[in-house]
């Protein structure tokens, strides 16, 4: 930086990382990389059926294989189990434990059952092989028609119909008429496959009891360490100041480690039982198979539309395949209820009415995925405007122009106020530069050559900051949402700031600092960042649903705000003068009007005050320089959004759908660092991508699942993902101190609907329509290619 | 087949190693793979781990200068070879060109692919100086990044790449001398 910059704003710039050197470096921390005096390793014995009572568990022969140290099963460990709950009535939600290790039944292929701990990974490796159970099958539920069967067998007793949860939240008067007098009504059934997050450093922890503090100190990595802290606690019956959450350097989360797993529990566990430390490191096979998953819906939706093409009712029944266990503190409600409370979007929906429903089953069960439900319910709506655009023979961009919200705020009929945005103007922006680009120029030439070009649209919004509020509509019986920080001056002038969200990649160390270093005038290399600790951060609810600027960054600004003030308040004091008329700004405290050497501090010189010579401090001013501050989002939080366009070509002999051309138009409101931003939009898109043509966990008929490996796993690489173009654009949030709204999850929230309606718009001239994601080389080519009529 | 290659795999066997210029020697099972030990005996723990099974290429270390994956390898295949791990690029505290155009074009979030994109990149563009950037798009997708959606990546190795071949057409003999 040089120095006519530093006096300029940090906040809306692309500073350099502050990450960036020890991960470059090789000298980040990750949880594996952690090693302790005396450390075992832990595995689990593993489920190798999907659905099955436990008849016997033979650990002996596991204790006698050289190298291992010992073999817990649920008995020997006596662990609580973890119930996630919702607040609602028992024809809406059934809560459903999960046993931290299986002790009676096993509900899944992969699902832990016991632990085995050796002197190295290899040795607890070698240690499975010798366990020996005994079960007695029962027949598995894989799908939802089986599931749902009246006579069907049940996944857990307590669930009738295998269903958790079963919601109907909104359903306008009358919509029956609306749609019998409608002048079109359109429908569609649409399938996604079961996905998995895959952060590439798979999930792991580093547990021991710390004689000195009296804690058990629980290194894992976790995208809600506190959360972690109470669950541990509770199911190792321990108070919960002697657990502490300590997160290193992570590598991704996506959403699978916003969820408490039962590994780092037994792990933490068995530590306590052996007095050594020991580690659990999640292999690739479980991570894609056993971990958690998401994604696997079902949408049978309609929408009734005028002759100008404005959508008048939208109706739609959802099933979401949760698996085989509810998710803490989520439960398994995560998705359907976002699905319920959001589909209708951007678009001015005047009737609508919804049951959502999340059914369990003998899969790997689910966490949220970055997005949660957001990337189907949009891909579903906009199949509905596509198709009803189609059959009125309207523009596909001019349907959505003549529905998108326009007027803010906007109160939906899902009872969401949303804050302004730029949704016509992002349309129009995309469509705009796909136009000028000579796309549609291009896909009219590739049509008469008797190629496959299409074009698609994706126009949605991404509701961020969800504070207390939001997520109490939800019913959660723990309710996330605010965020606490605490900036701390030390004598030498420089800041420690903590957040009670946790970066896995999205840059808080230095996107935090920024608003830090703004706010108190000080330079960016003096402010440092704490988070993943709980001994070291108040409190604090991690990092999902595009919370850590939105919410955790307001707690920032406001605890740097107080600790300006306090500043300001002593440099008065000093000089004799009111607060208003001292400034903090270029690395200096600076009496305002004043230019003689007189007039100028340090923030040192003003730390050392408040530290080293409070007898100077006025009365009513306290010594030392800490500040705390809390901050919530009262209202349905703030939605940023996004247009996606895409093109694509299908190829006719291997039908391959390859993008040739990804523009996105996004609007987070202020960005606090524009290449932190494009960054979280082009991997989401990455991994929307990858939703969208590649990977799927599928299950053959007793249960076992595909992805085991990355052979069976299709992870796209640099060749699949094209380059991405951006476009800003700024609205900012009145609802958030930094006028930031969330900017994680909308990369990923697009691209499945724009891609699958470019697909569509490819295969316009073959009539048929894919609804289902991944779509597969297969579909495409069956559909260029249909068989010769005999 | 000699006797000794019909050691049980818990068998521990000497093994010197010449890592980043250094030698090292480790008594280790004959069955552990060159990433644990580089990782979890000479703690060299840059070099990272994310499928153990040879796709993902996090584990990426440079085996006589060529790109090779640590965890397909036993350690004790790679005596007698030079290895490099990301931790040799930075000279002291100096970053090298290519850990400097990686932080620039913010290719890398979470890190935890980063090591192994630099070696497969040091490694590429020290055989292939003059790599279009479609080639680096290619040899990019040897590996995977989870968070970045890989642009960022190939454009910080095409920076690095374009700059080191303007500083060489500035200093370097012409190649047709
Ligand atoms: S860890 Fe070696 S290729 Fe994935
Ligand atoms: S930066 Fe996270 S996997 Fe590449």
């Amino acid at each position: 930086m040089t120095r006519q910059e530093r006096g300029r704003p940090l906040v809306g710039r692309s500073v350099p990382r502050r990450e960036d050197r020890r991960l470059v470096s090789g000298r980040g921390r990750f949880v594996d990389d952690i090693a302790l005096p005396g450390m075992l390793h832990a595995q689990f014995v593993r489920s190798t059926v999907a659905h099955g009572e436990i008849m016997s568990m033979d650990l002996s022969a596991v204790r006698r294989v050289p190298g291992v140290v010992a073999a817990f099963t649920a008995d020997d460990l006596a662990i609580a189990d973890i119930t996630a709950q919702l607040g609602r009535p028992r024809s809406q939600f059934v809560p459903t434990a999960m046993p931290v290790l299986a002790r009676d039944k096993v509900r899944y292929v992969g699902e832990p059952l016991a632990i085995v701990v050796g002197l190295d990974a290899y040795a607890a490796e070698d240690g499975l092989e010798a366990a020996h159970v005994e079960y007695a099958p029962l027949p598995p539920v894989l799908g939802e028609e089986t599931a749902l069967a009246d006579d069907a067998v049940l996944v857990h007793d307590e669930a009738a119909r295998n269903t958790l949860v079963d919601v109907s939240l909104f359903a306008t008067d009358g919509i029956d008429d609306i749609f019998d007098a409608a002048h079109r009504v359109v429908e569609v059934d649409v399938t996604t496959g079961r996905q998995n997050a895959l952060p590439l450093e798979t999930r792991g922890a580093v547990a021991h009891w710390d004689d000195r503090e009296e804690q058990l100190l629980l290194q894992t990595c976790t995208q809600v360490p506190h959360q972690v802290r109470t669950v541990a606690s509770r199911c190792l019956r321990l108070d919960e100041r002697a657990v502490r959450v300590v997160v290193p350097d992570m590598g991704g989360g996506f959403g699978q480690k916003c969820v408490v797993g039962r590994e780092e529990i037994a792990a933490a566990a068995a530590a306590l039982r052996l007095g050594r430390p020991v580690k659990w490191i999640e292999d690739r096979k479980d991570a894609l198979s056993a971990s958690f998953l998401a994604r696997e819906q079902h949408y049978r939706a309609r929408a009734a539309f005028d002759t100008d093409g404005r959508i008048l009712a939208l109706d739609a029944d959802v099933v979401c395949d949760m698996g085989a266990y509810s998710c803490y503190p989520f439960t398994a409600g995560i998705e359907p209820l976002m699905a319920s409370a959001e589909m209708p979007g951007v678009y001015k929906v005047p009737a609508y009415r919804v049951r959502g429903r999340a059914i369990t089953t003998n899969k790997a069960p689910t966490a949220p995925y970055r997005g949660v439900s957001r990337p189907q319910y949009v891909m579903v709506v906009e199949r509905l405007f596509e198709r009803a655009a189609r059959e009125l023979g309207l523009d596909p961009v001019e349907i959505r122009r003549r529905n998108v919200i326009t007027d803010f705020p906007y109160t939906g009929v899902n009872d969401i106020t949303y804050d302004p945005g730029s949704y016509l103007e992002s349309l129009n922006l995309c469509e705009r530069v796909v136009r000028d680009e000579g796309w549609y120029d291009t896909r009219t030439a590739a049509a008469a050559e008797g190629r496959h070009i299409g074009i698609g649209y994706a126009c949605f919004s991404e509701r961020t900051g969800y504070g207390s509020s939001a997520f109490a509509q939800r019913k959660m019986q723990v309710v996330p949402g605010f965020d606490i920080s605490e900036v701390r001056m030390d004598t030498s002038g420089a800041v420690t700031v903590t957040t009670g969200t946790m970066s896995h990649g999205q840059s808080h160390e230095t996107t935090m600092a920024q608003i830090v270093a703004d706010a108190l005038g000080l330079d960016i290399a003096r402010v440092r960042l704490h988070q993943g600790d709980t001994d070291r951060v108040t409190y604090g609810w991690g990092t999902f649903a595009s919370r850590s600027i939105t919410v955790g960054g307001s707690a920032v600004r406001l605890a740097a705000e107080r600790l300006g003030d306090k500043l300001r308040a002593i440099a008065a004091a000093l000089w004799d003068t009111e607060p208003e008329q001292v400034e903090l700004a270029g690395g200096h405290v600076r009496r305002r009007g004043g230019d003689g050497a007189h007039d100028v501090l340090t923030h040192q010189e003003i730390a050392e005050v408040a530290y080293l010579r409070a007898d100077l401090l006025p009365k009513d001013i306290e010594p030392g320089l800490t500040a705390t501050a809390t901050f919530d989002v009262f209202n349905d939080g703030t939605f940023s959004n996004a247009t996606h366009g895409v093109v694509v070509e299908l190829h006719q002999g291997t039908g391959k759908v390859e993008i040739l051309r990804y523009v996105c138009v996004e609007d987070c409101g202020v960005a606090i660092h524009p290449q932190v931003v494009e960054g979280q939009c082009r991997g989401g898109i990455a991994q929307g991508i990858a939703g969208a043509l590649y990977e799927e966990v599928t299950y053959d008929a007793v249960g076992e699942p595909s992805a085991t490996s990355f052979m069976d796993y299709k992870v796209p690489t640099a060749q699949e993902i094209p380059e991405v173009s951006i476009h800003h654009l700024e609205t900012p949030c009145a609802f958030t101190a930094t006028g930031a709204k969330g900017a994680g999850e909308g990369g990923t929230i697009g691209a499945p609907a724009a891609v699958l309606n470019a697909v569509n718009d490819a295969l316009r001239p073959t009539g048929t329509e894919l609804d289902h994601t991944p779509i597969t080389p297969q579909t495409v080519h069956r559909a260029l290619n249909p068989e010769p009529v005999p | 087949m000699t006797d000794d290659t019909l050691m049980t795999p818990r068998e521990p066997q000497l093994i010197a190693l010449n890592v980043n210029g250094e030698r090292h020697e480790v008594i280790t099972e004959a069955r552990r793979t060159l990433v644990d030990v580089l990782r979890h005996e000479l703690r060299l723990t840059g070099t990272h781990v994310g499928c153990e099974h040879g796709i993902c290429g996090a584990c990426t270390v440079l085996v006589d200068d060529r790109p090779v994956r640590a965890c397909l390898m036993f350690a004790a295949q790679a005596e007698g070879a030079r290895i490099r791990t990301v931790e040799s690029l930075a000279d002291g505290n100096r970053l090298s060109d290519l850990q400097r155009a990686f932080s620039e074009h913010h290719a890398l979030q979470c890190g935890f692919c980063t090591p192994g994109f630099l070696m497969l990149a040091e490694g590429f563009l020290a055989e292939r100086p003059e790599a279009t950037k479609e080639e680096i798009r290619e040899v990019v997708a040897a590996n995977m990044c989870r968070c970045t959606g890989y642009q960022t990546i190939v454009e910080a190795i095409d920076a690095c790449a374009t700059a080191r071949r303007r500083a060489c057409a500035q200093t370097c003999p012409s190649k047709e001398d």
